[in-house]
């Protein structure tokens, strides 16, 4: 327990002193791998913990990523970057989960992915959301006196709040509410019949994922600069899922790792060859055929996925 | 522009629209109710179908036969990926399946744009139906009215193989209960391969049909998937019915929205079909949930 604190807290050192030895693009991939690592990991609370298969993850980045956006331009500060991003995708997905959890399996995943598209269709043509150009030249915000518009401090400032998300998720699977979220992955039908409102802790589980995807968004947008309505596409979804079954679900750490791994195996590709979507589309088929479990469970030798 | 021709004219755009969504759901709906698959790589065999259309059309010049070779090239397609990828996977979890077609998608659409390019294309209508017509006062391109009756001609073809032959019986009974009909000797696992194979030579074609109409890009396949798959939700899943009735709503809606209302024309669909789910959440003349 202690090794392990030990580890991660390494880690967390370690990604925060990396732009001192390493130059500009690793530095730029590694907090394009962290941004995306909360929010495969938030889908992961979903898909590894509560056994939800959510195709609609992209509503609450997109959301996010353009709340911040119009904020942070009206005041570049902290609310802007970050509260409001994340009561706007709690909202969402509030409503969003309430409409969902009344069906599962395969409706779930299609009323998720419908939902979704749904927030696309209405960013990729409303004028006042920039249509499909989407907002551009978003400044960074100022925080606690600190300008983020300073790469140093921007990069701190992600590492902490993402250390922050890490360890709330963490927290958050290790608790009482966790192990139902567990129960109810295993048989659902048996937590409502020892008397859990399943539906409940369902929503709860979807909103809670949904905020985090939403800050992931919005720390996106703060570090792109700029938000499209590709945010929103479901393929972002598809992604994130991509990212989190490359990695092994139900670990939290496997979704960091997966996005690792797509990030890097997206610049090294595109750096020999244009043919990005094939290698990813095959890699993919090949995890889902052949190592269910993800890089996690090859590691650990464990073969199928807890499904 | 008058009211009665502009509405007639958006009803019959509508109503083509609502067919190929027709042609391209109903193989989506029955491999749903058979396999309990949800392929998300339909819209791939969509797109494949238009360029396996416009390969044959470089190369014979002749529309009709690439109306007959789009769908048998994209229902081999569709045999292999079952018998290949998809087979191995049916005791597992149903996730594993989504998240396999899902990578098609990826793969699909970057081997078409290495072999044709990312450029859109278009595909020019028969000799036949290149012209247009007055219908009560609308002109209406002819080859839309073809899309049209060809589609309905199509949806009767189906049900009387659904419901009228050997082979449908067969299927509706794998619909009902697929480890039921193994039981009693029909051999399933050909049934599966040849209904998964069926459903996507209807998404290559409806995908070559389209072409004259929509013009053919990559990226048209993960484009069409989300209103087929909400024409399923909508109509319910595994039913014919359901694919046919659903498709022509959605045919409607989108097309006059576009044309009415134009600030909410694609968000109106997503009501639709959010209203179905809370209304009646196994869609129209879909079967109880279990």
């Amino acid at each position: 327990m202690i090794a392990r604190l030990l580890g991660v807290g390494a880690l967390v050192v370690a990604a925060a002193v990396f732009p001192a030895v390493a130059g500009a693009y690793p530095v730029k991939l590694l907090q394009e791998i962290l941004v995306w690592g909360v929010f495969a990991m938030s889908l992961d609370l979903l898909l590894g913990y509560a056994g939800m298969v959510s195709f609609g993850h992209s509503a609450f980045f997109g959301i996010g990523g353009y709340v911040a956006a119009l904020a942070l331009k009206q005041s570049p500060h902290l609310l802007s970057a970050l509260v409001l991003p994340a009561l706007a995708a709690a909202l969402a997905a509030l409503v969003i989960g309430f409409f969902s959890i009344r069906v599962s399996g395969v409706y779930f995943i299609m009323l998720t992915l419908a939902l979704s598209q749904m927030f696309y269709a209405y960013a990729f043509q409303v004028a006042w959301l920039g249509a499909e150009d989407g907002i551009i030249g978003v400044p960074r915000p100022r925080l606690l006196g600190l300008d983020l518009a300073n790469a140093t401090a921007f990069h701190l400032y992600l590492v902490a709040l993402i250390g922050l998300a890490a360890l709330v998720l963490w927290r958050v699977v290790r608790s009482p509410f966790g192990h139902v979220l567990r129960g109810i992955q295993e048989n659902e039908g048996r937590m409502e019949a020892v008397g859990y409102a399943v539906q409940r802790y369902k929503l709860v589980a979807f909103v809670m994922a949904g905020t985090l995807g939403g800050v992931a968004g919005s720390l996106y947008t703060q570090f792109v600069g700029s938000i499209t309505p590709d945010a929103f596409f479901w393929t972002t979804s598809g992604e994130a899922l991509l990212m989190v079954i490359i990695g092994g679900t139900g670990t939290l750490w496997g979704a960091l790792l997966g996005a690792g791994a797509f990030i890097l195996l997206q610049s090294l590709v595109s750096s020999y060859t244009e043919r990005w979507m094939l290698i990813l589309g095959l890699t993919f088929v090949l995890f889902v055929l052949f190592a269910p479990g993800g890089i996690v469970g090859a590691l650990s030798g464990r073969v199928g996925r807890r499904a | 522009m008058s009211f009665v021709p502009d509405f007639f004219g958006q009803a019959l755009n509508g109503l083509s629209y609502g067919v190929l969504l027709f042609l391209l759901s109903v193989g989506l709906t029955l491999i749903f109710g058979m396999l309990d698959v949800v392929n998300l790589a339909h819209g791939s065999f969509y797109m494949l179908g238009a360029y396996a259309g416009l390969a044959t059309i470089a190369a014979t010049g002749n529309y009709w036969l690439a109306m007959l070779v789009a769908p048998l090239a994209v229902g081999a397609i569709g045999a292999l990926l079952e018998r290949a990828c998809l087979r191995p996977l049916y005791g597992r979890s149903p996730l594993d399946q989504v998240l396999l077609t899902f990578g098609f998608i990826y793969l699909f659409e970057d081997l078409v744009k290495w072999i044709w390019g990312g450029r859109i294309r278009s595909i020019p209508p028969p000799e036949a139906f290149s012209g247009s017509v007055q219908f009560l006062g609308a002109t209406v391109p002819s080859y839309r009215l073809f899309v049209i009756v060809f589609g309905l001609v199509m949806a009767v073809a189906l049900w009387l193989l659904i419901e009228r032959t050997r082979l449908g019986a067969i299927i509706r009974a794998g619909v009902f209960d697929a480890e039921m009909t193994a039981g009693v000797g029909v051999n399933i696992d050909l049934v599966f391969t040849g209904v998964f194979a069926f459903g996507a030579a209807l998404g290559g074609l409806s995908g070559v049909i389209a072409g004259p109409i929509q013009s053919a890009s990559p990226p048209m396949g993960a484009g069409i998937l989300i209103p087929a798959l909400i024409v399923v939700v909508v109509g319910g899943l595994g039913s014919l019915k359901g694919s046919l009735v659903g498709s022509l709503i959605i045919g409607q809606a989108e097309t006059f929205g576009k044309a009415w209302l134009p600030g909410a024309s694609m968000v109106i669909i997503y009501v639709i079909m959010a209203l179905v789910v809370l209304l009646r959440p196994q869609g129209l003349f879909g079967r109880a949930l279990k």
